[in-house]
């Protein structure tokens, strides 16, 4: 059975917490670097998006409710959806991943914190600031108004001259940045900051989705960028990238957004999907069927997901043998979701499932991930496509996506580690209430809305005449939208009280495999007393598996209480290295964002004055930052040399 | 789980008849275009419904059946192997049902993408925001094109090509009983096809988001036989009135264009030539107002003149403020063209 960190002498745990714990009083609170603080920020943070953005979505729901209302007006309707797309897609759905990621990655990998803990504190304000700045409209009446997605010439000058456009450009590239250092960082934690025999084969599916995501977002994101800077240009400074009087390309915005936008769809589900693929096979008392196989499913969708962009402009009037590849494309990107489907269903199958409030959302997560699978397959068909697309069938698919495959395994997820992260378990009475009125009230609203769709109601339109024939339609899908949030309201009722008044948990209370479960809960600052030698994909069930051999070794290992230090190890195989110098608390991060901020409400404002002095405040930040050291702090020569 | 199968049920019993009144459901196409994609939209539905059920079944005899009982740290299995097979015949049911789509998919493509033979007449329709405008073009003669807005008419029994613009917006042309959608992207040109077989009202509609008005950009096609089309066309190509008026009402209904309405509009035959807003000409024959917002009658029409931002808030026309006797005598005049 596991073990724990309490081998280790009275003595050492004082050192060690004296070492890792973040400053008290507000200095420590703006300037921690504790990964799992500021997991838990990004999804306390991304939960109140999701709230902002469901709210958006429930009045869009009164308005759409029935034929010819006029509960809102034409452009009040367009910043609701845009807001609420951009809300869901940018706001929620990435962030609550890293939020995860942030902080599980290093319990899961062995280690004491992310690679980069101050670039990890930087890009959690940095998604703050955006946050706030894509909302800084919105009080006023002119929040973005182009929809998610935005399309030139629409966005363009001419035709939406307020702030809604600019802000939503800016937006875009300020938490662009965000993701950006954020994913480096996932990056470069993998390839070093583990325990030592935590080599690639051994990660959990949750790390392959985070890695996975986190490469893709770094060659997505400059697309997006660059297509809002351009786009920023040619509304501000006359230029002309898609301004057709000036030999722009309209469709330019299309490919540059959409090959940033096809690999975030995948980035929003991957580690999710790796949620499941880690928790559900704690609740099936069995390990993962075909580890091997979905982590690689999991990197290829990404791979192929880079080619498939062309699939959201199947109606731009590309030639059709084009269209054809990316068509063909597409249908290929289910050969590796069924993969991950027939292991999930594997894994139930030869397992013995224990029915808590975990395994009712992952197990019903399977079959919203097949409904949004065989609808993406229907719209990947080039001519159904040309039917299909940009009508409600296309509403129905996504949100079977972005909730089915997202939020699905993010609430099973929170149950699943909320004991570790709080130390108390949640009210299973409760959760199972949410989660039954989340699966109904989710379904009732979205599987109609196929029909709605084939019934060619168009997407995006403030109200629809009675002779569309989709009024009932509308209205079981109205309904069923306010079951969902009434389930939503539910789970953070159970959270709050679980918060105050949960069962105590212990360090383990699912009896679940993985290295997250070997310490205590919540976690010690310093994760773990001593750095763990690892011999399996399931350190904690060794002892109940005949074919794993070696045995982990979690009592005994590298102790490293000099200053903060953790290990840093070989990529491939986790061969110990050298041990990394770890940074303290530090309000750089906290004040590098905030000048980032002072610098995009400068260029919002076409200020000289303010974005210069938000140019020079960066510049200062990052002078201290970066300033020379004495003695050069971050690695120590190699152990085995 | 069953209760989403007899949602299920449920949906799929009430669609046929549910369809019968929705005017966009391209479940039931006419022309050959409509009818490939239609019978592409059912055959990958059933196929989709059909690995929905098989997974939901699979999922939920995996989650019940029966298993002998095992202590609270008891695992299922001894050793992290087995179930191997379930991805292996997964993929080898998936794969065949995957390329059958695909390559139904792209005998689709090879029917649909050009019309069975060359299109005798061709029509450029242009999306402005939030109407359609739509010229008909007649390359030997230009004396014969003419413009014309949100209503296209076309013959029957043969394919009709279109030149698809914009003037200012992308926007998407889309008529689901007839074709598919193809957008409508300012500085590009798209040449798209419809065909109808049977004589009918077809409605079309936007389908790129093109701002305020998005939701009320639509058209009518109204498909004749041959005979009844080159009527249509003879009385496009002409001045005269549908219906008969007293000179006094045309005068005084001209009068009251000219001075409200020219700056913005055309009639042909008339001094009105205005390009921004739609082409007036022969407005009578239309089925509706405003693009598809209201039924074409006198009544909307006087209404529509004097609360167009009600009607269509954002839209660019204004309310324009007419006594009521001018606005009897331009409703008149319009009604008749």
């Amino acid at each position: 059975m596991a073990t724990k960190a309490e081998h280790l002498p009275q003595a050492e745990r004082a050192k060690l917490d004296r070492t890792w714990e973040t400053a008290p009083g507000l200095f420590g609170w703006v300037g921690t670097v504790d990964h799992k603080v500021i997991g838990i920020r990004y999804l306390v943070t991304s939960f109140v998006f999701l709230l902002l953005g469901g709210i958006e979505a429930l009045v869009i729901r009164i308005q759409l409710a029935q034929p010819d209302l006029h509960v809102l007006t034409p452009e009040q309707y367009n910043q609701l959806f845009s807001m609420h797309g951009v809300t869901m897609i940018f706001l929620y759905a990435l962030p609550v991943l890293s939020g995860f990621s942030n902080y599980l990655w290093p319990l899961m990998l062995g280690a004491r914190d992310m690679a980069f803990p101050r670039l990890n504190a930087l890009s959690y304000w940095l998604f703050v600031c955006a946050g706030l700045f894509l909302y800084a409209s919105f009080p006023f009446g002119a929040a973005p108004d182009g929809g998610w997605f935005n399309y030139v010439p629409n966005a363009a000058r001419t035709y939406d001259p307020g702030p809604n456009i600019d802000i939503f450009a800016l937006g875009l590239i300020f938490l662009g940045i965000s993701t950006t250092v954020g994913s480096a960082n996932f990056v470069v934690t993998l390839l070093r900051c583990r325990a030592p025999g935590m080599s690639v084969n051994r990660l959990p599916i949750i790390v392959w989705g985070t890695f996975t995501a986190s490469v893709a977002n770094l060659f997505a994101v400059p697309a997006v960028s660059l297509a809002c800077a351009e786009l920023w240009l040619d509304r501000n400074a006359g230029a002309h990238f898609f301004e057709v009087s000036g030999g722009g390309q309209p469709l330019l915005w299309q490919h540059l957004f959409w090959m940033f936008g096809h690999p975030w769809v995948y980035a929003l589900v991957l580690p999710s999907m790796g949620i499941v693929s880690d928790a559900l096979p704690t609740f099936c008392r069995r390990p993962l069927v075909g580890y091997t196989a979905v982590a690689i499913a999991t990197v290829s969708t990404m791979i192929v997901g880079f080619g498939v962009w062309v699939h959201h402009m199947f109606a731009t009037g590309i030639p059709v043998l084009a269209l054809s590849y990316f068509s063909a494309a597409s249908f290929v990107i289910a050969i590796p979701s069924a993969i991950a489907v027939f292991s999930w269903i594997a894994t139930i199958w030869t397992g013995r499932p224990v029915f808590k409030v975990p395994f009712l959302y992952f197990s019903s997560f399977i079959l919203m991930f097949v409904i949004g699978g065989v609808s993406g397959v229907m719209t990947a068909s080039v001519a159904l496509d040309w039917q299909l697309t940009d009508t409600y069938f296309v509403v129905a698919h996504l949100h079977y996506v972005l909730i089915g495959i997202n939020l699905f395994p993010v609430l099973g997820g929170i149950h699943y580690w909320f004991p570790k992260m709080t130390g108390r378990m949640m009210d299973e009475r409760l959760g199972k209430w949410a989660f039954w009125l989340v699966l109904i009230g989710f379904n009732l609203a979205f599987f109609p809305m196929h029909f709605t769709g084939l019934m060619g109601m168009p997407r995006r339109v403030y109200t629809y005449p009675a002779e569309m024939g989709v009024g009932g339609l509308n209205l079981t899908t109205t309904i069923g939208a306010f079951v969902l949030a009434l389930g939503i309201l539910l789970f953070l009722t159970n959270v709050a009280r679980s918060l105050a008044r949960g069962a105590d948990a212990g360090p383990n209370p699912w009896d679940a495999p993985t290295l997250e479960w070997s310490v205590p809960s919540p976690p010690p600052p310093y994760n773990f007393g001593v750095i763990p030698l690892i011999a399996s994909r399931h350190p904690l069930w060794e002892d109940r598996l005949e074919d794993i051999e070696d045995a982990s070794v979690l009592e005994r290992g590298f102790l490293l209480d000099e200053d903060r230090e953790t290990l840093g190890v070989t990529p491939l195989d986790a061969e110990p290295d050298v041990i990394l110098k770890m940074p303290g608390d530090t309000i750089l991060p906290f004040a590098l964002a905030l000048s980032i901020s002072l610098l995009f409400g400068g260029l919002f404002a076409k200020s000289i004055w303010l974005g210069g002095a938000g140019t020079l405040a960066v510049l200062v930040v990052l002078t201290l930052w970066f300033r020379p050291r004495a003695e050069p702090l971050q690695e120590r020569p190699a152990l085995y040399e | 789980m069953t209760r989403r199968r007899s949602l299920l049920a449920a949906c799929t019993g009430l669609l046929p008849g549910a369809c019968a009144q929705a005017p966009l459901d391209y479940l039931h196409g006419d022309g050959i275009q409509a009818r490939s994609l239609a019978q592409l939209a059912w055959g990958l539905g059933i196929i989709s419904l059909l690995v929905v059920f098989v997974i939901a079944v699979a999922l939920i005899a995996a989650i019940v059946r029966r298993r002998e009982a095992g202590g609270k740290h008891a695992l299922a299995v001894r050793r992290d192997v087995g179930g191997m097979r379930w991805i292996y015949v997964g993929l080898a049911v998936s794969l065949p049902a995957l390329l059958a789509m695909t390559v139904w998919t792209l005998l689709t493509i090879g029917a649909v993408a050009a019309p069975p033979t060359p299109p005798s007449l061709t029509i450029a329709v242009t999306g402005e925001r939030w109407f359609w405008a739509v010229r008909y073009l007649d390359p030997h003669d230009p004396s014969g094109s003419f413009t014309t807005a949100n209503q296209i008419v076309i013959p029957t029994g043969q394919p009709v090509r279109l030149l698809l613009s914009s003037s200012d917006v992308i926007h998407s042309f889309w008529v689901p009983r007839l074709g598919g959608k193809m957008d409508m992207i300012p500085g590009k040109t798209n040449i798209h096809w419809i065909q109808a077989d049977h004589p009918g009202l077809y409605r079309g509609q936007c389908a790129e988001f093109c701002g305020l008005q998005h939701a009320k950009m639509a058209f009518a096609v109204l498909a004749m036989t041959p005979a009844d089309f080159a009527r249509w066309r003879a009385l496009q190509l002409s001045n005269d009135l549908r219906q008969p008026l007293p000179p006094a009402t045309i005068e005084a209904g001209l009068r009251v264009f000219a001075s409200h309405c020219a700056a913005c509009h055309a009639i042909r035959g008339t001094g009105a030539g205005g390009i921004v807003g739609p082409d007036l000409s022969h407005f009578g024959a239309r089925t509706t107002i405003a693009a598809g917002s209201l039924p074409n009658t006198r009544a909307n029409l006087a209404y529509w003149i004097g609360h167009t931002q009600q009607v269509k808030p954002g839209a660019e026309m204004p309310p324009v403020a007419l006594t009521p006797r001018e606005s009897s005598d331009l409703s008149a005049l319009l009604e008749a063209l």
